[in-house]
């Protein structure tokens, strides 16, 4: 992870971090802190815990999201201090809707100037961000939306697993991961498990990332604590939940940091600190697919 | 008969469950439409086909989830897409019969603010955004909203209109949404703690029962303009032991929703 850092996110980067509060890479938004990033543009749907703890940090100076908060849980302090208050800086912000977000990094993945969609009409957004334009179907049936397409420097995604060419496979919650992950100059996969290639060649449907286009794999079990990765750990809702005490407060969000991310040298250490009984609470029962047939053919 | 307690969140809940009875597909929002919903479920709709934004077509959670991000919509739901698939295909496709919001503030004609309270560019209170809500308000073909209704939420006029409910009134919103192609013909309930509000013919909601406990001067005084209130109000049936016990030991042990 420190390599894979050190070599694909610089200063003043748009960076997304994506993965709708499954697959979230934790493990490398604190990398990212503990290296001491500056200037860089946040892009992410849903900004979650992450992405306090990196503002926190001081490493963000935008950010670009769609949803703000802490999931089922309440708000995120870090970041509110700095839109409410400009405290202790000012934060810029870039604001769409879930769909608008999504339709940014497929415009980016699929090389096109923007991305029509039916949504905004009669509310205060378009005014908020005059990114958000209204146009006229080419067709001469009415007015929709666009978005302008979203290419981020870096893009990280966490993952179930991949080969060591950076064939990715996920399951359950995709959320933008394959858009996001197309629409980077660089992309950094992140994976619970490194598998053989021929584990991939068995099930080619739920490869959503080719090895094409990934800059580094980095194996990192456990690195999206405290979301979750489908059928590996759950989301460790305790920690949601403790969050909402910690960022109330900047010197408890600063001593949350200093003892969890620049104290310790990576993933391995945090999980050893976290215990061995906290992440077996975390583990869920089995639920296996079936299996399918791809046949051979030849 | 039932002769159990409850709270004013749990008779919310309860209420706006039922108000699913003979729905199909529901699009769940953030928040109270979560537990809502499951509980819905559970009882008057068991046929329900929950959509959650997260990227999952026919969820059947086995908890309450925790998040609409949660692993439990995943395991043996019927589909699972990426959200651009969600948005545009089953969303913006016209596949949704009822998108399930909670709100920040509301007007009287239902539009809907979860962006800010204060001025966009300084505000007082930075508040979470769209997420999906602003494309479920014009895309599912109904709207459902429930939240706790107060002077602060229930205003003459909202900070951000951040979904679009029935605009200035019934005439402008459906000619709007006519022109404009959109297949979401509004809001069409708004249910709270105290009671439970449709819309009239103008656009504007009216309060058409009552929540056990509660009174018309409490209603009039929890809003920000001088509300409609229906000339045969109901009273809205208290929770059922069964409604109760569904909340309690199944869906929120934790009283996350209810506390």
């Amino acid at each position: 992870m420190r390599d894979a850092i050190a070599d694909l996110v610089r200063d003043g980067d748009t960076v997304a971090i994506e993965g709708f509060t499954h697959l979230i890479s934790f493990a490398a938004g604190h990398e990212i802190i503990r290296q001491g990033r500056r200037d860089l543009t946040l892009a992410r749907m849903t900004p979650d815990l992450i992405y306090d703890q990196m503002i926190a940090a001081g490493v963000a100076r935008k950010l670009i999201f769609s949803w703000l908060g802490n999931p089922g849980v309440g708000g995120l302090g870090a970041i509110r201090r700095r839109v409410e208050n400009a405290d202790p800086a000012p934060l810029e912000l870039e604001e769409y809707s879930h769909f608008g977000m999504v339709a940014r990094y497929t415009a980016g993945a699929a090389n096109l100037p923007f991305f029509p969609l039916r949504s905004y009409f009669e509310t205060d957004l378009p005014a908020a961000n005059p990114l958000i334009r209204e146009i006229e179907s080419p067709y001469g049936d009415g007015k929709v939306y666009a978005v302008p397409p979203l290419k981020p420097d870096v893009t990280i995604v966490h993952a179930q697993r991949a080969d060591a060419a950076g064939n990715t496979q996920v399951w359950g919650l995709l959320g933008c991961q394959k858009e996001a992950a197309f629409a980077a100059e660089r992309l950094i996969v992140v994976v619970e498990e490194l598998v053989d290639e021929a584990v991939v060649r068995a099930d080619p449907n739920r490869t959503i990332i080719p090895g094409l286009i990934v800059d580094a794999v980095v194996v990192e079990p456990f690195g999206a604590h405290p979301s979750y990765v489908q059928g590996a750990y759950d989301r460790d809702n305790r920690f949601y939940l403790d969050w909402d005490a910690i960022t109330r407060d900047e010197a408890s969000i600063q001593a949350w940091l200093r003892e969890w991310v620049y104290d310790l040298d990576g993933r391995a250490a945090y999980v050893e600190k976290l215990g061995a009984e906290r992440i077996a609470s975390l583990t869920p029962g089995p639920a296996p697919s079936g299996s399918v047939d791809y046949g051979r053919y030849g | 008969m039932n002769d159990v307690a409850f709270s004013k969140s749990e008779m919310m809940i309860v209420a706006a469950a039922r108000e699913l009875a003979g729905q199909h597909v529901c699009f769940v929002g953030v928040g109270l439409p979560n537990i809502a919903v499951n509980l819905a479920q559970r009882t008057v709709a068991p046929d329900l086909e929950l959509v959650y934004e997260a990227g999952v077509f026919g969820a059947r959670p086995a908890r309450l989830p925790l998040s609409i991000g949660d692993p439990t919509i995943v395991t043996g739901s019927t589909a699972v897409t990426s959200m651009f698939e969600l948005f545009a295909f089953y969303l913006q496709g016209g596949l949704v019969d009822v998108g399930f919001l909670g709100a920040a503030q509301i007007d009287r004609f239902g539009n809907i603010n979860t962006t800010v309270i204060g001025d966009y560019t300084h505000p007082k209170t930075r508040l979470p955004g769209s997420g999906g809500a602003c494309e479920i308000a014009i895309n599912a073909r109904q709207v459902f909203v429930i939240m706790r209704q107060s002077q602060r939420s229930f205003v003459e006029k909202i900070d951000f209109r951040t979904s679009a409910g029935n605009l200035g009134g019934a005439a402008q919103s459906e000619r709007i949404r006519r022109e404009g192609g959109w297949i979401g013909r509004g809001p069409s309930v708004v249910v709270t703690d105290l009671g439970i509000w449709h819309f009239g013919d103008d656009g504007e909601m009216r309060l058409d029962s009552l929540h056990p406990g509660a009174t018309v001067d409490d209603v009039r005084g929890s809003v920000g303009w001088e509300p409609r209130i229906s000339s045969a109000i109901k009273a809205t049936p208290a929770p059922t032991a069964d409604e109760l016990r569904l909340i309690r030991e199944e869906l929120d042990p934790g009283g996350a929703y209810t506390a």
